[in-house]
């Protein structure tokens, strides 16, 4: 009991706290429609999920379910080790929307979030983050006068800045190009070396370590 | 308790004050911000005053009323924004993934709020109280009931706010849900602002209920719109 303690103290310290995370017989409906029904993977620390299907075969709401986003309608999302924190608050969700301000620069976006996400956990310093993604000349510019691309660069910064185990990305190569896309898949397989979880929605071919889920359409 | 757990960290603010500073910043730069509140104040008054005609002791009568009705329209503006900004970007999505309670992020939110709309307000209050001939032992009632009253006209409204989040125009379904509610911060509002030495009604009276009125909001409202946010994708 005292070492297993320890071992989730140490391991709080590099924000990477999740040993295996395991849903069961998700069931999920948007709108009255019942998106899927008795959904279940596991994963284990240091392996990713890659969620494929056509469009509007539920790959965003199961993450939206996975985060707490959604209300799920039926089956259990369970975390080992069990620790006091919810998933929603160890879940890195980057979503179809950039959740930047336009009137802050691209620097006091992402040290806005330091805090609010409970940074400290071994995050990067906000200008290294940005730095990382190739943005440090446009560190000070307001986010609306930054390109699609730049602005999912500055959204995908917060990855590094804030270090939460298990990463939930929609699309994450949206926007991006050939070199960002690069860095991104790097990105990602380090986080998956340090331990971290992955489960991307994704059209485009990841190449990550894991598993592979296909959602069917309902029609 | 179990949320409000923190891990020493270097040099990061805490996390409610960083959200405070954010939505501070955002209406500063947004331009006009809080003067705009204010004119729009300024202009209502004036309005009124138009509309009623030279009357001038008529107006010194009805002026607690005024200043009260065009304090809560006022503080209407740009209330539909409160969390629709956060929604439409997905910067609400972050805020419920962070370990801050959404009730306290809430509560923030609309802390910044009132300081940019409901306290400018008040101040301005005294100034537009000569404008309407208020007798001049009246012009601190007003401006005390103003501004032990503006905040439960944010907080109420904040509800109507986390309600209409998902809707695109929903400016004026918030005015219509929430304008029902203030009444009761009004009746008071407007009781404690005519107090002076020529009414009948003391000054303490309304505005020891205005103020417990204000309580109840900081308390209750926090959770009303913190429910009705979690459930605006459902």
């Amino acid at each position: 009991m005292i070492d297993e303690n320890a071992h989730s103290v140490r391991s709080a310290a590099h924000g990477l706290i999740i040993m295996r995370l395991s849903a069961s017989n998700l069931t999920a409906e948007r709108g009255g429609r019942i998106i899927f029904t008795n959904l279940s993977f596991a994963l284990e620390a240091g392996e990713s999920l890659t969620v494929t299907g056509p469009n509007g075969a539920g790959k965003s709401t199961l993450l939206r379910v996975l985060a707490g986003l959604l209300p799920r309608l039926g089956g259990d999302i369970s975390l080992t080790p069990s620790t006091d924190a919810t998933i929603t608050e160890q879940v890195h969700y980057v979503g179809h929307a950039d959740a930047l301000k336009g009137l802050l620069t691209a620097s006091e976006n992402l040290q806005f979030l330091g805090p609010m996400l409970d940074a400290g956990h071994g995050g990067m310093a906000v200008d290294a983050a940005l730095a990382e993604f190739g943005l440090s000349h446009i560190a000070g510019l307001p986010a609306a006068y930054l390109s699609a691309g730049q602005k999912r660069r500055v959204t995908l910064a917060r990855l590094l800045a804030v270090k939460r185990p298990l990463w939930l990305l929609d699309e994450p190569f949206t926007a991006l190009d050939a070199a960002s896309q690069a860095l991104m898949a790097r990105l990602m397989t380090s986080h998956l070396a340090q331990g971290g979880m992955i489960v991307a929605a994704t059209h485009a071919r990841l190449g990550l370590p894991g598993r592979d889920l296909r959602l069917g359409a309902h029609s | 308790m179990k949320k409000m757990r923190r891990v020493p960290s270097h040099a990061t603010p805490p996390p409610l004050f960083a959200l405070f500073l954010r939505d501070i910043r955002i209406s500063r730069r947004l331009g006009g911000g809080t003067s705009l509140g204010v004119v729009f104040f300024l202009i209502l008054v004036t309005l009124t005053a138009f509309a009623i005609g030279p009357d001038l002791a008529l107006l010194g009568k009805i002026a607690p009323a005024i200043l009260w009705i065009s304090g809560l329209l006022a503080t209407l503006l740009g209330l539909d924004r409160l969390f629709q900004a956060d929604y439409e970007d997905g910067s609400l999505d972050l805020l419920l993934t962070s370990r801050t309670p959404l009730e306290l992020i809430v509560l923030v939110k609309c802390l910044a709020h009132w300081l940019l709309t409901g306290l400018p307000l008040a101040a301005a209050a005294p100034f537009f109280g000569l404008m309407l001939n208020l007798p001049a032992s009246q012009l601190w009632s007003v401006t005390l009931s103003l501004l032990a009253g503006t905040p439960a006209l944010t907080l109420i409204g904040a509800i109507g706010a986390a309600l209409t989040v998902s809707l695109r125009r929903g400016g004026l379904l918030l005015a219509i849900l929430i304008l029902p509610l203030c009444v009761p911060v009004l009746i008071f509002g407007v009781a404690a602002a005519s107090a002076g030495p020529a009414s009948p009604v003391p000054f303490a009276t309304p505005f020891l209920i205005l103020c417990a009125l204000t309580l109840i909001t900081i308390a209750g409202a926090p959770f009303a719109a913190a429910f009705a946010l979690r459930h605006a994708n459902a």
